[in-house]
C-alpha cells in the first residue's frame, strides 16, 4: 500500500524534475535519488499529511545537495548574465522554446518557486513548506521570477546587474 | 480604492482568492492597465509552462524508477538482481504500469475531452434530458450492464441536465451532465474498467482548463470533470462517491 502511494506520484515528480533541470536523463536520476531517499525515510512521513509536498521537499534537498556536490553554484543567479531579448517581434505567438530558455535563465531558487506554483500548482504555503523558506521569501522570489520572465519574453532588455567578463 | 498588495495580485493569478477578493482586484485592474497587462503576462507564463511540461505526465514511467525499492536496490547492483528475478519482477513492473500509469492518465484525459466537447454545447448538451431521468438511467444501466445512479447534486447547487451514451476504449460510457445557477457545468464519466475489480483513492488531474477527479470502484471507473477549482470539485466528487457507495 505504501509502495503504491509513492508510485502514484512518480509522473508528477518526473514532470517537476524535468522542468527543474531540463535534461531528461539528469531529471530521471534526480527522481530516482529522490525515490530512494523517500523509501529510506518513509517512516518519517506522517500518514494523512500531504505526501506530494513531502516528496517535493525531499527532491528539493536532493537537488540542492547534488548541486553542491558538483560545485555547481545554485546561489549564483543568472542575473549576472546580460539578458538577451529572445523575442524577435512583439505580438508574435510566444514560442515554447523561448519560454524554456527564459526559465533556464532564472536562478535555481526562482525556478523552483515558479515551477511549484505554476506547473505543480502548489499553494504558496505548500511551497514554503517544501522549500523550507518563509512565505514572504516565496512571494518575493515568485514576483521577481515572473517579472524577469515577462521582461525577457516581452523583448525588453533587462539591465544586467554585473557584466560577465 | 485602496492599493492592492503585490502578493494579492499573484494570488489572483494562482487561483487562491475568495470571490469578493477577486472582484476587488478586478476593479483595481480596470483602472490600472499596467498591472492588468502584467498579470495577463504572468497568467500566460503559467499556461505556457504547463503546456511545456504536462506532456511528461503522459510518458510511460521508466522501469528503473518503478523498481526503486525500500533498501535501495541500486547499491546491490540492481541490474544483476533484476535479471535474477526475471519474470517475477517483470510481471510486477508490468502490473504497476497498468494499474498506476497508463489507465488512470488516459482515463482522466478521455473524461476531460468528453467534458470539453459537450459542456459548451448550447442546444444539444445531452441526448436525454433530465425530465426523462428514469429512462436515461435505465437506458445507460442496460448499456453498461450495471445498476447506475445519477447522483443528486442539488444540495450543492448542481441540477441534472441529462446524459448521453459515449463510446470509450472499454466500450460504452455513461455521461451525466450537471449545471449550477450560473451555467457552470460538471460532467460525470462512468466506464467499465478492464482487469480485476479494484478500488483506488481519488486522484486529481488538470487537463488544460478542465479539472478532473477520478477513481476506480470495483469494475467501474468514475471521473468528475469541470472548469472549476480543485477544492470545489473535490467537494462534489466526495458527495458523488458517497451517494454511489451508501
Amino acid at each position: 500500500m505504501d509502495r503504491r502511494l509513492i508510485i502514484e506520484h512518480i509522473p508528477r515528480l518526473r514532470r517537476y524534475a524535468r522542468a527543474l533541470v531540463g535534461d531528461r536523463y539528469v531529471a530521471d536520476d534526480l527522481v530516482q535519488d529522490t525515490l530512494e531517499r523517500a523509501w529510506n525515510k518513509f517512516y518519517l512521513w506522517r500518514p494523512g499529511s500531504d505526501l506530494r509536498a513531502w516528496l517535493f521537499t525531499i527532491m528539493h534537498n536532493v537537488f540542492v545537495n547534488q548541486a553542491r556536490r558538483r560545485r555547481y553554484e545554485i546561489e549564483q543567479a543568472m542575473d549576472e548574465i546580460p539578458a538577451i531579448a529572445v523575442r524577435a517581434t512583439q505580438g508574435e505567438q510566444l514560442e515554447l522554446q523561448d519560454v524554456e530558455r527564459v526559465l533556464r535563465s532564472l536562478s535555481a531558487e526562482q525556478r523552483e518557486v515558479v515551477l511549484l506554483v505554476a506547473v505543480e500548482q502548489l499553494t504558496y504555503e505548500q511551497v514554503s513548506h517544501a522549500l523550507d523558506i518563509p512565505i514572504g521569501t516565496v512571494m518575493s522570489r515568485l514576483s521577481r521570477a515572473r517579472e524577469r520572465m515577462r521582461q525577457l519574453l516581452g523583448g525588453q532588455t533587462v539591465m544586467p546587474l554585473k557584466v560577465v567578463k | 480604492m485602496k492599493p492592492i498588495a503585490e502578493a494579492e495580485l499573484h494570488t489572483y493569478i494562482d487561483g487562491g482568492l475568495s470571490e469578493n477578493a477577486r472582484a476587488d482586484i478586478e476593479a483595481w485592474l480596470r483602472s490600472h492597465p499596467e498591472d492588468a497587462e502584467r498579470l495577463r503576462a504572468y497568467a500566460e507564463q503559467n499556461a505556457l509552462l504547463r503546456s511545456l511540461y504536462n506532456p511528461v505526465l503522459d510518458e510511460p514511467v521508466p522501469a528503473a524508477l518503478l523498481a526503486v525499492h525500500p533498501g535501495a536496490w541500486r547499491r546491490y547492483a540492481a541490474v544483476a538482481v533484476i535479471f535474477a528475478l526475471g519474470i517475477g519482477l517483470g510481471w510486477m513492473v508490468r502490473g504497476m504500469f497498468i494499474t498506476t500509469q497508463i489507465v488512470p492518465v488516459s482515463f482522466a484525459r478521455l473524461a476531460a475531452t468528453a467534458h470539453a466537447v459537450y459542456a459548451p454545447e448550447v442546444r444539444h448538451p445531452v441526448e436525454v434530458p433530465a425530465n426523462e431521468e428514469d429512462h436515461l438511467v435505465r437506458w445507460l444501466s442496460r448499456r453498461l450492464g450495471t445498476n447506475l445512479k445519477a447522483p443528486k447534486l442539488a444540495p450543492l447547487g448542481y441540477d441534472l441536465v441529462g446524459g448521453r451514451l459515449l463510446s470509450g476504449p472499454q466500450g460504452p460510457v455513461a455521461h451525466f451532465m450537471y449545471q449550477d445557477g450560473r451555467g457552470q457545468r460538471l460532467t460525470l464519466y462512468v466506464s467499465r474498467q478492464r482487469g480485476e475489480p479494484r478500488d483506488t483513492a481519488f486522484r486529481f488531474s488538470q487537463e488544460d482548463r478542465v479539472s478532473v477527479f477520478y477513481w476506480v470502484d470495483g469494475n467501474f471507473g468514475y471521473a468528475l470533470s469541470g472548469e472549476v477549482r480543485r477544492e470545489q470539485l473535490l467537494q462534489v466528487a466526495e458527495v458523488v462517491y458517497k451517494q454511489l457507495n451508501p
